[in-house]
């Protein structure tokens, strides 16, 4: 990889960022937001962030690994049931990655 | 006239100082955050440069993650789009209260309206609604509370990039960021709509891994939320039904 090639990528990302939160600044608050957008934006973290989240859990080299011996399948799990119990998001995240280290040592890997 | 307790100085330090608590729970993201985006394959140098030219908590992780995947620059920056348009909200509450600002106070405090000064600086003009006698200097409190949730995340980044640079990659740290994101979602889902739109995402995404371009998440996405608002439709529909 180049050094400095995603930069292009990060100032148009930064830009669009920007843009966004000075929108209805910048208007003066002269018109609002439609009611079915604002509603659709509820969706969108679930949305996005599980579209993230269920790759990385159930796909091993590119091959879904459903079963017991995925450790980050396992560990997902265990992180998901933390995170339904405690709300707690450093908590979720430490058990999580003692749940993958310590499956890794006794699945091998 | 304005009156002599209304200063900026206090305006601001008043800021500063309400934001200060939220600090403890953004550090820890913006060392994570550092960590995470050394172990993706970004230099130090642009992960920390994406903190100040993004600055946005999200969509920073989910940029590192789309890098570390080798995915096209116009799909980071849609998904970095679809990530952050719940500024817009932000951006629509907060215009009325800067109406009256200069120009360049409005592109200022555009630039520092993250969900975190977003809260504490709304916070503000709904406890001043009811009273008859205002500070005329409050935008000075939403730049201390934004600006002091900016410096936190350069130097929480900072920390995380000096300590990821000593982490071997067999500690498997880039987990973190699906923990991350399991942490933010599970909690949030709490009606049918918002779950069926968390599966369907997810499912869709996994089905569509092999899309060229890593067009799958995008889609994905888009297909989550209009599930979810399709439940959500019918739902609201079923209970004016209900109703007598």
């Amino acid at each position: 990889m180049i050094a400095g090639s995603w930069w292009p990528a990060l100032v148009a990302a930064g830009l669009v960022t920007y843009l966004i939160r000075l929108s209805f600044i910048a208007l003066l608050g002269r018109f609002e937001l439609p009611p079915l957008a604002a509603q659709a934006l509820r969706f969108v973290p679930p949305a996005v962030l599980s579209a993230i989240i269920f790759p990385e859990l159930v796909l091993k080299g590119g091959e879904l690994a459903l079963g017991w011996r995925n450790p980050r399948l396992l560990a997902g799990l265990v992180a998901a049931l933390v995170a339904w119990r405690t709300r707690n998001v450093l908590l979720t995240i430490a058990v999580g990655m003692a749940a993958l280290w310590g499956l890794q040592a006794l699945l091998g890997g | 006239m304005v009156p002599a307790h209304f200063t900026r100085r206090r305006e601001f330090l008043a800021g500063c100082r309400d934001e200060l608590p939220i600090l403890l729970g953004v550090a820890p993201f913006g060392m994570i955050y550092g960590l995470l985006a050394l172990s993706a394959g970004l230099s130090p140098g642009t992960a920390q440069a994406m903190s100040s030219v993004v600055f946005a908590g999200s969509a920073q992780f989910i940029a590192a993650q789309l890098i570390r995947e080798a995915s096209p620059a116009g799909v980071i920056v849609l998904t970095v789009l679809v990530v952050n348009l719940r500024h817009a909200l932000y951006s629509a509450s907060m215009a009325p209260h800067l109406r009256a600002l200069r120009p360049s106070w409005k592109a200022g405090l555009a630039y520092l309206l993250t969900d975190e000064a977003y809260a504490v600086a709304i916070t503000r003009y709904l406890r001043d609604a009811g009273r008859s006698e205002v500070s005329p200097y409050r935008h000075w409190y939403v730049f201390g509370a934004g600006i002091t949730l900016w410096t936190a995340w350069q130097w929480s980044t900072a920390v995380g990039i000096f300590v990821g640079a000593r982490v071997p990659a067999s500690w498997s740290l880039d987990f973190t960021l699906a923990l991350t994101f399991i942490a933010i979602v599970v909690p949030t889902l709490k009606d049918r709509a918002g779950a069926a739109a968390a599966l369907t995402a997810g499912a869709l995404a996994v089905a569509a891994h092999r899309l060229p371009f890593k067009l799958g998440l995008p889609l994905a996405a888009v297909a989550g939320v209009v599930v979810g608002l399709a439940l959500s439709a019918r739902a609201s529909a079923a209970r004016a039904e209900g109703s007598p």
